[in-house]
């Protein structure tokens, strides 16, 4: 990737995670590690990969994204914030009453495509978004982005065989490998394990990559393009938590909002991150 | 009545779905791999390009019906009444109830006529279940034609419907050529000034062939049929306990939560007359022949006649 685009991509990113942490500062409550560990993702796929544009959020040939693991609503709301679906100030109610920001991601706020948050369930609805694309005869694509601990719900499975039967090669699902669910670590509540071997089982072109380097991102993506067959299922090895020192692989900032303190040191240390990117 | 026709609604479903394709092109179908007992199957036949099987994994089946909506296409989700509104339950809410996606859920084989099946199949809940669901619409056929008027009245509505439909078939007792189906309106099939029987899907025979008994003894029955049992014809059922001032209400559905409650909260809400509840009392069906399986859990103009004989002692 372009060394001066790449940086453009960090940049954007690290104004996204200052979003999640005003966001979940700001509501008292919600969920910053898992969000934090899918900003880079999320920043690629809205301003590189997704045929999206903020001003017509309805346009019927648009790609779509599920926000599968909608617990991680803050990212998505920050960065369709950034690319002007509404304005950035709304993050700060986000989760208050009579915000147009709630909890977990709703169909009627600009930019959301699909209600989302009890788990299991966004991959099936992007699978039907997928499907009534081929169905029309449409070029968009449809991307889910799933939590690596969601992926214990039975729902998931049978997505993965309904995308790979009907060969829904319009459909991409990233699963956020960060490996700490609520419970403690994925491995030790009730293990997924191994997720790659098991969607290739299902059918699946299965692609692993560092959600934390732009030039993989780019890499994966671009190979997920060319897959013309079947479904894509991108494993991103992620750190819950990315981009704050100390909320980076501690699973205690699955559901924690930080306090003012917390809040002033996360944003210092982002801001210090985007000067360093800037200067 | 030697010349009565009989049709199961699950048939008519999945009759209308055929015929209906051609005028709504967006019309697609899901199935979980029921669709020889769901009568999709009809469809599948006409229309394979537009028919999905989901093989047995309803939750997945209902998630693709509110993404294939959120893309403009009106998915209908077929399968037992028991998967649909049980198994699928919290998938229905979250992912078809609470964006309000245009999803219509063909639930066949409600109730205790399942028959043979036994009780593991025999749903009597579902009403009582997707009621819960704000914005849900619900529809309850009686026979073969308002069936299939419900599927078109669907089609034409913009929001999640549920449609309960049955294994036995049942006497057609509308009118081809008069009938019309208004959602969300009951409709008055007999007046009667003593007691009012409200009824839905295949109690709504049996209720008129119980005011028949009651009027040559003297009791005059108006007989209402509800066919949306939400959102209930409040006004409707109002006059009718203001007429009569007792109601009894007959369901092939638990008498918790479904049409009797519903008409119950509607007369408390209004105009507090008696509201006696006919239908499955709070137990589990078992296996048995269909009809069987009406007559032993009361759901028949018998019980009905013996109910309303006991009701009329309630009245002021």
């Amino acid at each position: 990737m372009d060394a001066s685009l790449k940086k453009n991509l960090q940049k954007i990113a690290c104004k996204v995670r200052m979003g999640v942490i005003e966001g979940t500062y700001n509501a008292k409550s919600g969920h910053p590690g898992g969000s934090l560990s899918i900003c880079d993702t999320l920043t690629y796929l809205y301003y590189i990969k997704m045929n999206v544009d903020g001003a017509n959020p309805d346009d019927p040939a648009r790609d779509r994204l599920v926000l599968s693991k909608g617990h991680t609503a803050p990212a998505l709301y920050s960065v369709l914030a950034q690319k002007g679906y509404f304005d950035e100030i709304e993050l700060k109610s986000l989760r208050h009453i009579g915000a147009i920001l709630q909890g977990h991601p709703c169909i009627h706020i600009p930019g959301i495509d699909m209600s989302s948050g009890s788990l299991g369930q966004g991959i099936s609805a992007a699978c039907g978004m997928a499907l009534a694309g081929k169905l029309d005869g449409k070029s968009y694509n449809v991307y889910a982005i799933l939590g690596d601990g969601e992926i214990e719900e039975g729902q998931v499975w049978e997505a993965a065989m309904f995308a790979a039967h009907y060969g829904l090669s319009n459909l991409t699902a990233i699963v956020d490998n960060n490996g700490l669910q609520i419970d403690g670590a994925i491995n030790e509540v009730c293990s997924p394990e191994p997720i790659t071997d098991k969607f290739a089982a299902f059918g699946w072109h299965v692609i692993t990559m560092d959600a934390h380097d732009f030039d993989d991102i780019d890499r994966a993506f671009t190979e997920a393009s060319a897959v013309t067959d079947k479904p894509v299922a991108i494993i991103q090895k992620s750190v819950k938590g990315k981009g704050v020192s100390f909320m980076e692989n501690k699973v205690d900032w699955h559901g924690k909002a930080p306090n003012a303190q917390e809040y002033s040191q996360a944003m210092s240390e982002l801001e210090a991150q985007l000067k360093e990117l800037e200067g | 009545m030697a010349d009565v026709i009989k049709k199961a609604t699950r048939e008519s479903y999945g009759e209308a779905l055929r015929d209906f394709a051609q005028e709504y092109k967006e019309l697609v179908v899901l199935d979980a791999d029921l669709a020889a007992a769901t009568k999709t199957g009809i469809f599948k036949k006409a229309y394979p390009e537009r028919f999905f099987d989901c093989g047995i994994a309803e939750a997945n089946m209902m998630g693709v019906a509110a993404g294939l909506a959120a893309c403009g296409k009106i998915p209908f989700a077929s399968t037992f009444a028991m998967f649909a509104a049980g198994r699928a339950y919290e998938i229905v809410r979250n992912s078809i109830g609470y964006p309000h996606l245009n999803v219509k859920i063909g639930a066949t084989h409600a109730g205790i006529s399942v028959g043979e099946d036994g009780a593991t199949h025999q749903c009597n809940e579902d009403i009582a279940l997707m009621r819960t669901i704000p914005g849900m619409t619900i529809i309850n056929p009686c026979d073969d034609i308002e069936a299939r008027a419900a599927v078109k009245a669907a089609l034409d509505f913009n929001g999640p419907v549920y449609m309960r439909f049955g294994r036995l078939a049942v006497p057609v007792i509308n009118d081809r050529e008069t009938y019309k189906f208004e959602l969300g309106k009951g409709v008055v099939l007999r007046e009667g000034t003593d007691v009012t029987v409200v009824a839905t899907g295949l109690m709504v025979n049996e209720a008129v062939e119980a005011a028949k008994v009651l009027e040559s003894e003297g009791i005059s029955v108006q007989v209402v049929n509800i066919h949306t049992i939400k959102p209930i014809d409040k006004e409707l059922i109002t006059e009718c306990a203001e007429k009569t001032g007792l109601i009894v209400t007959a369901e092939e559905h638990s008498v918790i939560g479904g049409l009797g409650s519903a008409v119950a909260e509607t007369v408390t809400e209004r105009n507090p007359v008696p509201v006696v509840k006919i239908g499955v009392n709070d137990e589990y069906g078992h296996s048995g022949p269909a009809v069987d399986l009406l007559k032993e859990f009361g759901l028949s103009a018998e019980n009905i006649v013996r109910t309303i004989k006991d009701a009329m002692k309630l009245k002021k």
